[in-house]
């Protein structure tokens, strides 16, 4: 069952076309990424699919509704965490959580069942009666997924959930996400620039200039970059060339005095050459591709990691000193 | 239902961040405190000796409890820029509601903010000898409401037309001070020259502040009460209902509009 459907959807600012006709489905339980460069068009996308942007052209779905046609329905649908803390950092962290179950009308009964619940899974239960200004970045990041979830969306929609995060930090919510994966069966739509974190994803989709230019599994999408890198170091590296070539029948190339082959499968490639060869070996090394490679490879250049506009960073210290 | 559920939601969000904030409730107390003390000492003197027929203070009063009224509700609606420059607008605008309850909820919240910290302010009528009994009160009260609506109106307005909050201390400059100073708070309107007269009359702090003044100094002598009031109560309460409907029909239509 597809929780989301895009059909050829476009979103124009002026002379910019920010999404451009793009299409893509969502299936329940997965996690699936939007991965792009700052500007590509991810943040318009999510906002065009949580009905804050009207899109030019096209359709989409959340869960069976049109969010042209149906708006509410689709705010229902969903549990969202944007990029800026969106939290009432004058009220507690429960009376956030009481506000969004009466702006999203869930019953009292509800709600007292499944406040200990959802604060509990992002372990915030023990401060539930504390001002949320008090908090640091990573617990009101946590809040706002645990206030997602009080209305028992069919997808939780996260916009750059780790961004302005350190990296212990980033690894935390990750886990959070994962538990939510895991133990709620939920549907986790989510735009990210970070290349490693993509790499959580059942499914991602690249987004460069509006435009999706591959989509597929992590592991799928390292395959569109050749194959792995196996890099040896032997006393003898010519004998070892010979012999490699001989018996195993592969183009072998010499760099920096190493050996390195490329094979599709380096995993199951390693046990196999060690048992064919009798020179001696003295180091080996295997490198799987990066996204960053896939990236790369389908638009010519990295995506930057650090790359936050002046604006933002501004935003995030002003954020931070309140 | 579920919106008057959102509404009800929303007017109190409004509630507990005025009760929580102690620093906000406190100087718009002192505020005005400050202003009849200051300008009652400062001009009463030079007012007694050129027959004004009235202690400048008491004059004053009701004026200056208008204006509490007016910066609180304006404040209170005006705040919504904080909230969308730090994202919790966003939380609202999202939620499955209607726009047009975010602003009747909005409106409410300030209307309450306002006319009750306004309310507190009449602790001081009996040191400036002057007599509240309940009609008194509940007449001033209803005005409260009446003006906050109206400036709340404003407020939201404004609020859904700055992009920023560095815009909001040139809206201070050029709207919130002169209205004060045009409102005939500090000063009877009777005698000014005709362009203060213009600006004064699309004012509705005016129509406050003249109010507010006829049911707290009721029972002057005709000639004295002919110097310093404006209108009969009747054009206030029009004139008020009108600027508020006004105000938050156009609100509502700016916060409505897709973005």
């Amino acid at each position: 069952m597809n929780i989301i459907e895009v059909k050829n959807l476009i979103k124009k600012y002026g002379q910019l076309t920010a999404v451009n006709d793009i299409s893509f489905t969502v299936k329940k339980g997965e996690i699936f990424g939007l991965l792009g460069p700052n500007g590509a068009g991810k943040s318009t996308t999510i906002s065009m699919l949580a009905t804050l942007l009207a899109p030019d052209a096209g359709e989409a779905l959340v869960n069976g509704f049109n969010v042209s046609g149906q708006r509410n329905s689709v705010r229902k649908s969903l549990g969202l965490v944007f990029q800026d803390s969106s939290l009432d950092d004058k009220l507690t962290a429960a009376e956030n959580l009481y506000f969004h179950a009466d702006l999203y009308h869930v019953d009292k009964g509800s709600f007292r069942e499944r406040l200990p619940e959802v604060l509990k899974l992002v372990d915030l239960w023990d401060r539930r009666d504390n001002i949320v200004r008090t908090f640091s970045g990573g617990m009101k990041r946590r809040l706002e997924i645990a206030r997602g979830l009080i209305h028992y969306p069919a997808v939780m929609f996260l916009d750059e959930p780790t961004i302005g995060l350190d990296p212990q930090t980033r690894f935390n919510i990750w886990e959070y996400i994962l538990k939510l994966k895991q133990e709620k069966d939920m549907t986790i739509f989510m735009t990210t620039h970070y290349l490693n974190e993509a790499e959580y994803c059942d499914r991602i989709a690249i987004i460069d200039r509006g435009k999706i230019v591959a989509l597929d599994s992590p592991a799928n999408l390292k395959k569109l970059v050749g194959g792995d890198i196996i890099t040896l170091m032997a006393a003898n590296l010519e004998k070892l060339r010979q012999e490699i070539e001989a018996k195993l029948n592969l183009k072998v190339k010499i760099e920096d005095s190493k050996i390195k082959i490329e094979v599709a499968d380096g995993d199951k490639f390693l046990p196999k050459l060690f048992h064919e060869l009798e020179e001696k070996i003295l180091s080996v090394e295997l490198r799987k591709p990066t996204l960053d490679d896939v990236f790369l490879n389908l638009t010519g250049k990295k995506i930057r990691e650090e790359d936050a506009s002046a604006k933002e960073l501004m935003r995030r210290h002003i954020a931070m000193r309140r | 239902m579920n919106e008057l559920r959102a509404i009800y939601t929303i007017w109190k969000r409004e509630n507990i961040r005025y009760v929580r904030d102690k620093a906000r409730i406190f100087s718009t107390l002192l505020q005005p405190l400050m202003f009849l003390v200051i300008f009652g000492a400062g001009l009463g003197g030079t007012l007694t000796q050129s027959n004004f027929g009235i202690d400048f203070m008491k004059f004053m009063y009701p004026g200056i409890i208008a204006m509490n009224v007016m910066g609180i509700a304006f404040f209170s609606t005006v705040s919504t820029v904080w909230d969308r420059e730090f994202g919790f607008l966003k939380e609202i605008l999202v939620a499955p509601i209607a726009r047009t309850s975010i602003v009747i909820g909005k409106i409410l919240g300030a209307i309450t903010v306002a006319s009750t910290q306004a309310l507190l302010l009449l602790v001081l009528a009996p040191f400036m000898g002057i007599q509240l009994h309940i009609i008194i009160i509940v007449k001033l009260f209803l005005f409260m409401m009446l003006l906050a609506f109206a400036i709340s109106g404003m407020g939201l307005l404004i609020a859904s037309l700055m992009k920023t909050t560095e815009s909001f201390g040139i809206i201070m400059q050029v709207l919130i001070f002169p209205m004060f100073f045009l409102s005939g708070a500090f000063f009877p309107l009777t005698s000014v020259p005709l362009w203060m007269t213009i600006l004064s009359r699309v004012n509705p702090l005016t129509y406050g502040v003249d109010a507010m003044r006829q049911i707290i100094l009721n029972g002057l002598p005709a000639e004295l009460a002919h110097k310093l009031f404006l209108f009969p109560i009747q054009i206030n309460v029009i004139a008020l209902l009108i600027f508020s409907v006004a105000m938050v029909s156009v609100a509502t239509l700016a916060f409505n509009r897709r973005s």
